[in-house]
């Protein structure tokens, strides 16, 4: 039986409801305006890689045979190494296990990392320790006095 | 001067009524037995926790958290600000110790089994306060802008980007970039000073208050002993009593911290060049050599896995055992002995001791 003006009681019961689903979401929708900027703002922009293909990594004399050397390869680290036939190679110079810096050790003929103890060989393959892959390797041409290393296409 | 002291009570008693500061105070007591030095270890923590605050605040006067001046500040710092040089090596000195007493406080806690119910979350907020301490370490470390910081950093942080999914996400947040520059530094920074300060904030009052509220725990083996009338139930009021013999351990610790900032002095070592060679024989600091020497030894493949990746789950699996470990020893609860656990707790301990030794060699 129902009493005339009267709201049946599940009727306040699902209108409350609805309103409650409304300022909910309301409130929810509002949060997530709030956070996503923020999260967002956490994660720099990305900096334009350097387009420079190719860099003088060092001159002519620089170099002795069994040798090697770091030089600034866009943002990155790279490595030359002369070998001791004189010959050169160049790699990145970031270790494929945890981002290391190598460097080439003449007593051993080999590319080492010294923070986890990692060994490539003149072909930048992972010899030892824990490196999972082989070193990104380069192109090196002697032009003149500059030694010039490029990315292979 | 009692007059104007009991006066000065009674305007404090009227405010915060009837007698309620005694009775916060009065009402802890710490137990005595054979195991009762293992209590100290948390309030020398506590102590140690607040000359870095102190000393920390002092170094924000001079240091720039910039790439091309926070190595040059700290060198001001230590050779020509007054006294700087003892400002920052204790801060080095006593981030260590208070490492060390952490562990030496969570080892304890654990072997004890002061974890049991009702002491779930004191055991809890004690396991985040540690990692927070650990982040604290890992964080400060890099803010000198030496080599060796650098390239700690830049494993580190390689470590996140292994973990699957939000990894290279994590990567970017905690370098502010693809790399370690000056954007992490400057974050590193923030976390250093401010997000972590404010999270220790907030745990170390719901542990301190949890300790307040349930009291010191017995050890397991002591409560038999005195239920079954081998020893007498002995205590002690920690104000003043056991404060006042804290405060000794205080004194003599803030003695050792300025002998070994004054022998010792902490190094500085060389500016981080981000374009040289990782320096032989590099390794983090003591605490995270068990971690380091796993890195090492672990091979690139296991099984389908990056060998790195293993090794972040294992550590990763262990760190949640541990945080839970009152509910999974929850028999310890009702006065059982559960000797699978002292014996985790032993091969932990073990693996974390023969490693960082091993790393050493």
């Amino acid at each position: 039986m129902e009493t005339p003006g009267r709201i049946p009681n599940d009727g306040v019961q699902s209108r409350r409801r609805w309103i409650s689903l409304l300022l909910g979401s309301g409130v929810l929708a509002s949060i997530a305006s709030f956070v996503y900027p923020a999260i967002r703002y956490m994660i720099p922009p990305p900096i334009g890689e350097s387009t420079s293909r190719s860099v003088v990594a060092a001159s002519v004399n620089e170099l002795k045979n069994n040798s090697g050397k770091v030089f600034k390869f866009g943002s990155k680290p790279a490595l030359l190494v002369r070998t001791p036939d004189g010959d050169y190679r160049a790699f990145t110079a970031v270790c494929t296990h945890l981002n290391c810096t190598v460097q080439y050790r003449s007593d051993l003929h080999e590319i080492w990392c010294a923070c986890h103890n990692g060994l490539y060989d003149l072909s930048g393959r992972n010899v030892s320790g824990p490196p999972p892959r082989p070193l990104e390797s380069f192109e090196v041409h002697v032009q003149g006095e500059e030694v010039i290393v490029s990315r292979s296409a | 001067m009692p007059g104007i002291y009991r006066r000065i009570l009674k305007w404090l008693d009227e405010r915060f009524g009837a007698g309620a500061v005694e009775e916060f105070l009065r009402h802890k007591t710490v137990p005595i037995h054979r195991h009762s030095i293992w209590y100290y270890f948390g309030g020398m923590t506590l102590f140690l926790f607040v000359v870095q605050a102190l000393t920390g605040i002092l170094l924000l006067l001079y240091y720039r958290p910039t790439p091309n001046d926070a190595f040059e500040s700290i060198q001001y710092i230590v050779t020509q600000v007054p006294y700087g040089w003892l400002i920052r090596s204790v801060h080095s000195w006593s981030a260590n110790l208070l490492i060390l007493t952490v562990f030496i406080h969570m080892f304890s806690v654990y072997f004890l089994k002061a974890y049991r119910k009702p002491r779930e979350l004191t055991w809890i907020t004690g396991m985040f306060l540690l990692f927070i301490m650990l982040g604290f370490g890992f964080s400060g470390y890099l803010l000198p802008w030496n080599t060796l910081a650098f390239f700690a950093t830049k494993v580190g942080t390689e470590m996140a980007a292994t973990v699957p999914l939000i990894g290279p996400w994590l990567l970017k947040f905690l370098r502010g970039g693809e790399e370690v520059t000056g954007a992490t530094l400057t974050r590193f920074f923030g976390f250093h000073v401010a997000v972590l300060p404010g999270l220790t904030t907030l745990l170390l009052a719901m542990h301190l208050l949890l300790v307040q509220r349930l009291g010191m725990s017995v050890p397991p083996g002591v409560e038999r002993a005195i239920e079954e009338g081998r020893q007498p139930a002995r205590s002690m009021p920690f104000f003043p009593n056991f404060l006042l013999r804290d405060m000794i351990g205080w004194y003599a610790a803030l003695g050792v911290l300025g002998a070994l900032a004054a022998i010792f002095p902490w190094e500085l070592g060389t500016k981080a060049d981000a374009f040289a060679s990782a320096p032989a024989g590099i390794r983090p600091e003591w605490y995270f050599l068990f971690a380091f020497q796993t890195l090492k030894i672990l091979p690139a493949k296991i099984l389908f896995l990056e060998g790195e990746l293993a090794g972040l789950m294992g550590f990763t699996l262990a760190g949640i055992v541990w945080v839970l470990v009152p509910f999974l020893d929850y028999k310890a609860g009702f006065g059982r002995v559960t000797r699978f656990f002292t014996g985790l707790g032993i091969f932990a301990l073990g693996y974390m001791v023969v490693m960082s030794a091993l790393a050493l060699r």
